[in-house]
């Protein structure tokens, strides 16, 4: 073993200041300790939804537009799509994204526009290809019912967690088993009724862990346009903005450490209030 | 399919489309009174042909929509059913695409709509929606979790529905489920016979359950 390596399954004695961090934790989180100053630069955003209208003045510039559809047993990833957005919805996660953290990069991962049949496993395949492509913060506006998919995207959250990448999910307010959100590697979101983009809590009581803005949310929509609109679909946005946010400022920060940090600075805990 | 088999199947389902679809338009009835809205709608899933069904239209468009279909991956209601995920919208006019695509091809241009998915253990079904609720008062999430129990209800209405469908499939001869039907007059008919081929049939029949 060499002297850099880091202990990955066990921490002799020996090895204990090898695994110091790189930066002294304070004494008490702020949300200006753990975002003052912020833009999201830096900080890398896939919005996994029906695509990204590129140029909409509440979103700007978009990095990537990218195309998942499977054709026979073949997944064909577009990296050019120049479809922009089919529904008008990963437009609206876009521009919440970019109204907290305006100088983050944002890359559109379309998985919708094929039709219903098939659709999970096209989810399934997006996921897995914005995994490895190690972007910080995944934004996930949508989840399957699907059994047959829900081991696979379990296996999928917890390599994105293990890599650094935060998956942020809509939870759901129906009685209904659905996924990834459930998992406890993800960051799951519902709604709360106040105005305040910066407002959210933390639920004690999980599943759902965050609860932000997603009731009267004016949002981007297709061609240049805004609208009202309401739903997890919204609040989950919000918090994947203010996650990136916090590793814009903090990009050292594992998916462990942020949801501490973003904890801390719930409205509802201390560095909150 | 012995007369007797085929009775006693046929008084399960004759008559029950016609119970479960009053059943869903009972449903958009409904929603439509509570939310004091201009019209509600239910769609279907058509899992074969990929595409949504107007199945019940309560207000606006009650005459013309039932039956009317579009592809399941556009618009509102198409997104709704593939992310799984309830969505109010108010001012449903400032998105073009909406306007152009869906709403005026029905006749009907709503300002503000409340589009929710219909669950039913792991499939979705189809597509409740509610088209402009007043808009002088905040929506709340009250309303959004009465809109899930609305749906829940649709849900098992649209379940129902599909099953008797399905079954008067197979007694029409129809379906991919129709061989299990002719299958089973088959085996009426040679009850009383000695051949072994019957029997042979049964054990085949009973492995290919296991499997399933």
């Amino acid at each position: 073993m060499s002297e850099e390596e880091l202990p990955a399954w066990s921490l002799p004695a020996a090895a204990v200041e090898r695994i110091a961090l790189p930066e002294e934790w304070p004494g008490e989180i702020t949300r200006d300790w753990a975002w003052g100053g912020a833009t999201g630069a830096g900080a890398r955003v896939c919005v996994l939804d029906s695509g990204i209208e590129d140029g909409h003045p509440l979103v700007g510039k978009v990095q990537q537009s990218v195309a998942i559809s499977i054709q026979g047993d073949e997944v064909i990833v577009d990296e050019e799509d120049n479809q922009g957005d089919l529904c008008g919805h990963g437009t609206a996660c876009a521009g919440v994204i970019r109204s907290l953290a305006p100088e983050c990069d944002l890359v559109s991962v379309r998985v919708l526009g094929a039709g219903y049949t098939g659709s999970g496993a096209v989810l399934l395949e997006g996921l897995k290809w914005a995994i490895e492509q190690g972007y910080d913060v995944i934004n996930m506006s949508l989840s399957t019912t699907k059994q047959k998919f829900a081991s696979l995207l379990h296996e999928l959250a917890d390599t994105a967690y293990f890599q650094r990448t935060m998956l942020v999910a809509s939870a759901h307010n129906m009685p209904v088993e659905s996924y990834p959100w459930r998992f406890s590697s993800v960051i799951s979101v519902g709604s709360h009724e106040g105005h305040d983009p910066l407002e959210y809590y933390y639920n004690p009581a999980p599943p759902v862990e965050f609860f932000a803005r997603g009731v009267d949310v004016e949002v981007a929509w297709n061609g240049g346009g805004r609208l009202v609109c309401t739903g997890n679909s919204f609040a989950t946005p919000h918090v994947a903005g203010i996650a990136a946010l916090v590793l814009s400022k903090h990009p050292e920060l594992t998916p462990f450490q942020l949801k501490s940090v973003l904890y801390l600075a719930a409205n509802n805990v201390g560095g909150g209030k | 399919m012995s007369d007797d088999l085929r009775a006693a199947v046929a008084a399960g389902v004759l008559g029950s489309e016609e119970q479960f679809q009053a059943l869903l338009q009972s449903i958009v009835d409904v929603a439509r009174a509570i939310f004091k809205a201009k019209a509600s709608s239910i769609f279907l899933l058509d899992e074969e042909a990929d595409e949504l069904v107007f199945e019940a239209v309560a207000g606006e468009g009650s005459d013309s929509l039932v039956g009317q279909r579009f592809p399941s991956s556009t618009g509102i209601a198409g997104f709704v059913l593939i992310s799984r995920q309830p969505l109010v919208i108010e001012d449903v006019l400032q998105d073009p695409r909406f306007s152009r695509e869906t709403a005026e091809s029905t006749g009907f241009v709503p300002k503000g709509l409340m589009a929710v998915p219909l669950l039913h253990e792991e499939r979705a079904l189809g597509v409740l929606e509610v088209l402009d609720r007043p808009q002088d008062t905040r929506f709340t999430l009250a309303e959004m979790d009465l809109l899930g129990l609305f749906a829940n209800q649709a849900a098992i209405a649209l379940d129902l529905l599909q099953r008797a469908r399905r079954a008067q499939a197979a007694l029409a001869g129809e379906g991919d489920l129709a061989v299990v039907a002719r299958v089973a007059e088959t085996l009426e008919q040679q009850r009383d016979e000695e051949d072994g081929s019957r029997a042979s049939a049964l054990r085949l029949l009973a492995e290919l359950e296991k499997l399933l």
